[in-house]
């Protein structure tokens, strides 16, 4: 059996301090109104009793990063040409992120599916992946906006996570998923944590007995495709959508991204940076065709995405973890629980004749 | 509210003219509502009016400005509707105008602030005084006064200066209860170096979602704004504070003196960032210079959208 370790809540800052010594780590805190995932700051305050307002996803896929750094430069010889030098820019180090949800951890998994597949693999985002390490929390309370239970997962799910921490009595309850998980739970602060186990157990089980019976979603992919070409079902569905970025950006499953070399002067960088199929511009054609012209053609692709195109190519796991954001981070709070169950239950009108 | 039945009659008879009705219904918990979008007669019923109907519904009309539509307002949303026909952005023959008496909406975000957590509200009781919103099984009463947006401290507009159809009885002129630009007023008597680490600090976080400018009734460029625009190429797409402080910029002064301070950027923003008060200082700027407010008259020109050889309050000659 996995080991299992006690940390006590007033020793948390210490052994993350500790952690930081060799890693960089990630936890979340306040920033104004909102809590987000921050670079560890034993000056700060942690905050934990609740999923995080923003994800952890930026840790291991950045909001920006570098690609390559390029300049130009005059050849001396023949002043009409122009040499380019380009430098790839991979990331460096090793990093640990505390106290993500099980949901945004297993985000992650979505992304290790695309960007590390057998036919192709990203350098930038393996050389992150491989290099974080996730100590998860698991949830003691859940909100109206939690469906990890829809989507195969729960509010303790291990999956993607080294260690999971079980909010227990005075502290937390560490358990290793993975085999780095067990090499970093050897600090000095934690405790032998084998008779909190059945607390950690009983924290668990209410949790996961308190959320509602999950509907059916097996039909999902199938159904979504049937209403498809079915543009006046999307126009409703989409009414109110604003067709920002929120919900996107928030999302621990959305891994869309843009390039674009940002110049200054003889130098610059080839970036790529969040993108988002909600954005008019992320399907503009060079020849100003977009095959996404409105937010119901946009808002069909996101829910489409999650739930039918990705379970299709990958043994049906639905690209979404349930956690909520895009419902409750929405200003005109579209639900795509919603979405997708009116799309199963959707019955075509049928026509005489 | 009592006059929700006068005003589902309203929309019951209008509504054969009409492609659509855009009110408010009931969201995913007590504590939220949502855009609803009447198309048919038994959607009508959902339609909920009250403190939750925080949305800006002018937000929708350009983009539905081809149909027949309605729209239902609050005071404060009248004079964003009144600024897109000033600027031609909606027709009026297209618009049909649903107006009530306001007494002010809540702050979602006040309200999260005061209770720690709103992650599971079980139900949320608002009445003339109190919020009671139950959470977790424990009953938390708060003072509706403290939880109504700043918008509607300062509100001189509660009924809809706009409307073909007016339910309840008119409010008149109200004395609001804070003057215009207080937060704004302490704000500014910080030195500017104060100021500008105030907004690196508070943008970092930014994610650039642009929910901002999206829920903006008057951000219309839409599908060509300067925020992703590589040509001409404003902002650089890199995740850094000066991009998006140069975004905030550009929108706030995109927004002088047509902004009717709303709030709805603020309200839309996923990470809290105070953005309305970028627009409230152009806005006090305009204010002072051409004793301008955007959004009260529909005849009116708004002053950057017109040029005069000598103005009043700029004395250029003498400079």
């Amino acid at each position: 059996m996995a080991p299992v370790k006690y940390l006590k809540s007033t020793d948390l800052k210490s052994w993350l301090g500790e952690l930081a010594q060799e890693n960089r780590v990630f936890a979340p805190r306040y920033e104004g109104d909102a809590v987000i995932f921050a670079p560890f700051d034993p000056e700060q305050e942690i905050f934990i009793k609740y999923a995080a307002t923003a994800p952890p996803k930026k840790t291991v896929f950045p909001q920006s990063e570098k690609l390559v750094d390029f300049m130009y430069s005059k050849d001396p010889e023949d002043l009409s040409r122009i040499l380019i030098e380009a430098k790839e820019v991979l990331p460096q180090g090793t990093a640990i992120v505390f106290g993500g949800r099980p949901c945004d951890v297993r985000g992650f998994t979505m992304f290790d599916r695309v960007y590390m597949s057998e036919e192709a693999t990203d350098i930038y985002y393996k050389a992150r992946r491989d290099n974080t390490s996730f100590i998860t929390l698991a949830c003691d309370s859940t909100e109206n906006t939690c469906f990890c239970h829809w989507v195969n997962s729960s509010p303790s799910d291990p999956t993607g996570s080294d260690i999971l921490a079980v909010p227990v009595t005075g502290g937390l309850l560490l358990k290793a998923v993975s085999d780095r998980g067990e090499s970093l739970l050897t600090s000095k602060l934690l405790s032998e944590g084998e008779s909190k186990r059945d607390e950690a157990e009983k924290v668990i089980k209410e949790v996961a007995d308190s959320l509602d019976q999950a509907p059916d979603l097996a039909q999902a992919p199938k159904k979504l495709l049937e209403v498809f070409d079915n543009i006046e079902f999307w126009e409703e569905v989409s009414a109110k959508c604003l067709s920002c970025g929120a919900c996107t950006y928030l999302c621990p499953t959305c891994y869309c991204f843009n390039i674009t070399d940002e110049t200054q002067g003889m130098k610059g960088s080839r970036i790529r940076s969040w993108d988002n199929c909600m954005s008019a511009l992320f399907t503009m054609e060079a020849s100003g065709h977009n095959p996404r012209p409105t937010k119901a053609h946009r808002l069909k692709n996101r829910v489409g995405h999650k739930f039918s195109y990705y379970p299709d190519l990958h043994d049906g796991v639905i690209s979404c973890c349930g956690c909520g954001r895009c419902i409750k981070s929405c200003p005109a709070g579209v639900d795509i629980r919603e979405i997708v169950l009116k799309a199963i239950a959707f019955e075509p009108t049928v026509t005489e004749g | 509210m009592k006059f929700q039945k006068e005003l589902k009659d309203s929309i019951r008879k209008a509504l054969p003219e009409l492609d659509v009705v855009i009110g408010w219904c009931g969201s995913f918990d007590p504590l939220h509502a949502t855009p609803h979008f009447i198309r048919r007669e038994e959607d009508i019923d959902k339609l909920e009016i009250g403190p939750l109907s925080v949305h800006n519904l002018a937000t929708y009309l350009p983009g539905l400005r081809s149909k027949k539509v309605g729209i239902v307002v609050k005071g404060c949303d009248s004079r964003s509707v009144i600024e897109l026909l000033q600027e031609k952005l909606i027709d009026r023959e297209n618009v049909t105008i649903f107006g009530f008496p306001c007494t002010g909406v809540v702050d979602q975000a006040k309200i999260k602030k005061a209770l720690g957590h709103v992650g599971n509200v079980q139900s949320c009781d608002i009445s003339d005084k109190s919020v009671v919103v139950v959470v977790g099984d424990q009953a938390h009463s708060l003072k509706l006064s403290e939880m109504l947006a700043d918008k509607c401290h300062s509100c001189r507009y509660p009924d809809a200066i706009i409307s073909d159809y007016f339910v309840g009885d008119k409010i008149g002129d109200a004395v609001p209860a804070k003057a215009d630009y207080e937060a704004l007023e302490t704000f500014e008597k910080l030195s500017i170096p104060e100021r500008f680490g105030y907004w690196l600090k508070e943008l970092d976080r930014c994610i650039r979602c642009y929910a901002c400018r999206n829920a903006c009734p008057l951000c219309v460029c839409r599908d060509h704004c300067a925020a992703e625009s590589r040509d001409p190429h404003w902002l650089s797409q890199e995740n850094n504070v000066r991009d998006k402080l140069m975004f905030q910029v550009i929108h706030a002064y995109h927004l002088a003196g047509r902004c009717t301070e709303c709030g709805e950027c603020q309200r839309a923003c996923p990470v809290d960032i105070p953005v309305l008060m970028l627009k409230q200082q152009m806005n006090k700027e305009i204010r002072d210079i051409f004793k301008y407010e955007a959004g009260v008259d529909p005849e009116a020109t708004p002053p950057l959208l017109s040029f005069k050889m000598e103005e009043e309050n700029i004395t250029e000659k003498d400079w």
